[in-house]
């Protein structure tokens, strides 16, 4: 057992699958000698050599098209794109081609790939380094999408999306990678993709998020009054969701909040929201409300913690919310 | 490199005292102000990514100089020296960077994405390599405005790119077409040597013979030294030149070299220190202060002083302003400038405001 930031449990994880797979290949911008821009390949290229970490130009449009072709041909390949907004130029290959190839192939090929991704705001940087496409790639058919919050939670998903024979997108909250320390376990283990967790029980009502905002809503929660009893769901994979852990939340406690960094219209919240109407219809005590940004591009810096879902924000939420 | 083959004197030394005197006003101006810009960034007075100009000073100065003052460029997040070398105030291009209202992008954009609608300067942006195609599309513009309107005249469209940008599928797609369809627009390759840690030789192919690329897409290029102003004016204004005249592409592989770090914060693990000092040893901005004095003889140590003092004032004003402005409020300004009629429901006060005017607007 090791004390770890995500960083370094992503680090160890990435250490630990090439060791054990000789088909692991990570590439991507400087991800060689610099270690990426985070440094979450720092020391793999010392370790593997420069093959199995394979530094690219400047190009994600190659770099996800290589990574599929790779995948494609037997390898496992572990592109890293060093911000979400640099997905925009790679966006064809890999809804086209990556979520596409099982179905297109009628299940003759498949494309095992995990795609990293630093995401989200919080770190006082512009736009198209602090946005959250989640939902994006939620919406195309054939990706998985994961963003662990938490060391521990980033080394078995890890796991699992490398191990995955269908393409995973995951999502890594730059936010959190260097926030704190926790006990990783050195053996293996596995956290299925398609699992929430509930990371404190509660009676009253739901909040439902993922990625950063999970610890804006555990300082929301610090901030309600004793007797408030709140159930935090920390998502961990955007899709598919697990509408069964959350149903059976909200059916206990009949309210239901949800949080997310991303633009409200068309955001996870909208289809979580749906879903948890489908599902919870009469255990409903309040309609479901959401806590996002807005419809606008990040801000910079000054307005940076006014756009994401702060503590504040939730906790209003959560009081409107349970006073309907 | 640009070296005359005929006995003709060069263009620049052709030029007045005071234009040369004026390039090396401009250089300096956007030395002092990165020397500044990096120090409040370590203050963290200025947040997020900053990428510092320092070293690659003639590479703006000497080709904005071509230019007519419609010219319009685009560039990528390397941008505080096009902005200045484009007139942009220095107050505005800092209370930007300081995330202050009076900014050029009203505090909201930050350090790569500098705008003056008055300078015609189309934006820093920061998917890297796709401003290329934008670029061509100004052209476009241009072209169809006197060609098919028959308004205006002709003009040229500078697009910068670092090297790094070479590799983008975007660059090829606008070199591409500004080849086919006959765009006005010059590629300035702001070719500093790497892209972040990669180098120029790890990352793209035929590195030094950047013009082949270009010449496969039909269109001119050249090879300037971007550390000598002399060398860049020379070669370049005769580009600039024909592609107006002609109303034809051009491509330009303007070999500088940054002495800062990629931004910020970057360990620097892939250049030796003996290389960056010998980047330094031909530094654009002693070279032409060294012409002045020394051959041309308009400059003495005592106007070069005086030059620097005054520079150092303008900057350290800017610094003060930008300090003091205030920064845009969150009522007002989060949700402004999505749309010209926005949608009142989605806006975080639910009721839309536009906002401050854009100082420069
Ligand atoms: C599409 C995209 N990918 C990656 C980045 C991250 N990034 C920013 S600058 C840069 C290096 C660019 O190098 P170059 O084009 O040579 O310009 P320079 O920094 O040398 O001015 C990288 C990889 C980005 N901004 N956009
Ligand atoms: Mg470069």
């Amino acid at each position: 057992m090791a004390k770890m930031n995500l960083v370094q449990a992503i680090n160890s994880t990435l250490a630990y699958e090439m060791e054990r797979d000789p088909r692991v290949v990570i590439l991507g911008e400087d991800v060689g000698v610099n270690g990426g821009v985070f440094r979450v390949t720092d020391g793999l290229a010392a370790k593997f050599g420069n093959e199995r970490v394979q530094n690219t130009p400047l190009d994600e449009s190659g770099i996800m098209g290589i990574a599929i072709g790779l995948a494609l041909g037997g390898m496992i390949a572990v592109p890293e794109i060093q911000f979400e907004g640099f997905l925009g130029p790679a966006y064809d290959q890999l809804v086209n081609h990556a979520g596409r190839m099982r179905t297109r192939s009628r299940g003759r090929f498949t494309v095992p790939m995990t795609v990293r991704v630093p995401v989200g705001g919080g770190i006082h940087a512009p736009e198209l380094h602090s946005d959250s496409p989640e939902a994006i790639y939620s919406h195309h058919p054939g990706l998985k999408v994961v963003m662990p919050c938490t060391p521990y939670d980033a080394k078995g998903l890890l796991l699992s999306a490398l191990r995955d024979p269908d393409p995973v997108v995951f999502f890594e909250p730059k936010r959190v990678y260097r926030s704190f320390l926790e006990d990783v376990p050195e053996e293996e283990y596995l956290i299925p993709i398609g699992e929430a967790k509930v990371v404190s029980e509660g009676e009253d009502i739901t909040v439902v998020t993922w990625g950063a905002p999970v610890f804006q809503a555990l300082e929301a929660m610090d901030q309600l009054p004793d007797d408030v009893s709140v159930e935090l769901i920390d998502l961990r994979t955007c899709y598919p969701i697990d509408i069964d852990t959350i149903a059976a939340s909200v059916e206990k406690t009949g309210r239901c909040v949800i949080v997310h960094e991303a633009p409200k219209t068309a955001g996870l919240g909208a289809e979580i929201s749906a879903l948890v109407q489908e599902r919870c219809f009469l255990h409903l005590e309040a309609p479901v409300q959401r806590v996002t940004g807005f419809d606008t591009i990040m801000p910079y810096y000054k307005l940076e913690l006014e756009y994401l879902p702060e503590a504040p924000r939730i906790k209003k939420s959560i009081e409107e919310c349970l006073a309907y | 490199m640009a070296q005359a083959t005929t006995d003709r004197p060069s263009l620049s030394s052709q030029l007045p005292d005071k234009t040369l005197t004026k390039w090396l006003y401009d250089m300096q101006l956007i030395r002092e102000f990165e020397t500044r810009t990096a120090q409040a960034y370590q203050q963290a007075k200025i947040g997020g990514f900053c990428h510092i100009y320092t070293g690659q000073e003639a590479c703006a100065v000497g080709t904005i100089a071509c230019l007519d003052a419609k010219d319009p460029v685009i560039t990528a997040y390397r941008d505080h020296g096009h902005a200045l070398a484009r007139g942009m105030d220095p107050k505005a291009c800092m209370a930007e960077m300081f995330g202050k209202l009076p900014g050029c992008a009203k505090g909201k954009g930050g350090s790569m994405h500098m705008f003056d609608k008055p300078n015609h300067l189309y934006g820093g942006h920061g998917i890297v390599g796709a401003q290329t195609p934008l670029g061509a599309g100004l052209a476009f513009a241009d072209r169809y405005r006197w060609e098919v309107l028959g308004k205006g005249s002709k003009q040229v469209s500078l697009c910068y790119l670092g090297d790094g940008a070479l590799n983008q599928g975007a660059f090829h797609e606008a070199q591409n077409l500004a080849g086919l369809l006959n765009l006005p627009v010059i590629y300035i390759v702001e070719n500093n040597g790497y892209s972040m840690g990669t180098s120029i030789e790890r990352g793209t192919t035929m590195a030094d013979q950047l013009t082949l690329k270009a010449k496969g897409y039909g269109i001119k290029g050249i090879e300037i030294d971007g550390m000598s102003i002399m060398d860049v004016y020379d070669a370049f204004k005769p580009l600039v030149d024909e592609c107006r005249d002609l109303q034809r592409p051009g491509f330009v592989d303007l070999k500088t070299y940054r002495y800062q770090g990629h931004s910020m914060s970057d360990p620097q693990k892939y250049r030796t220190k003996e290389e960056v000092e010998d980047a330094k040893e031909r530094d654009s901005i002693a070279n032409l202060a060294s012409h002045l004095m020394q051959e041309r003889g308009c400059l003495s140590e005592d106007d070069w002083k005086a030059m620097q003092k005054e520079i150092r004032d303008i900057v350290k004003e800017s610094v003060d302003f930008a300090e003091a402005a205030e920064a845009p409020s969150v009522e007002e300004e989060l949700y402004s400038d999505v749309f010209i009629h926005p949608l009142p429901n989605l806006s975080p006060s639910g009721a839309y405001t536009h906002g401050s005017k854009n100082p420069l607007l």
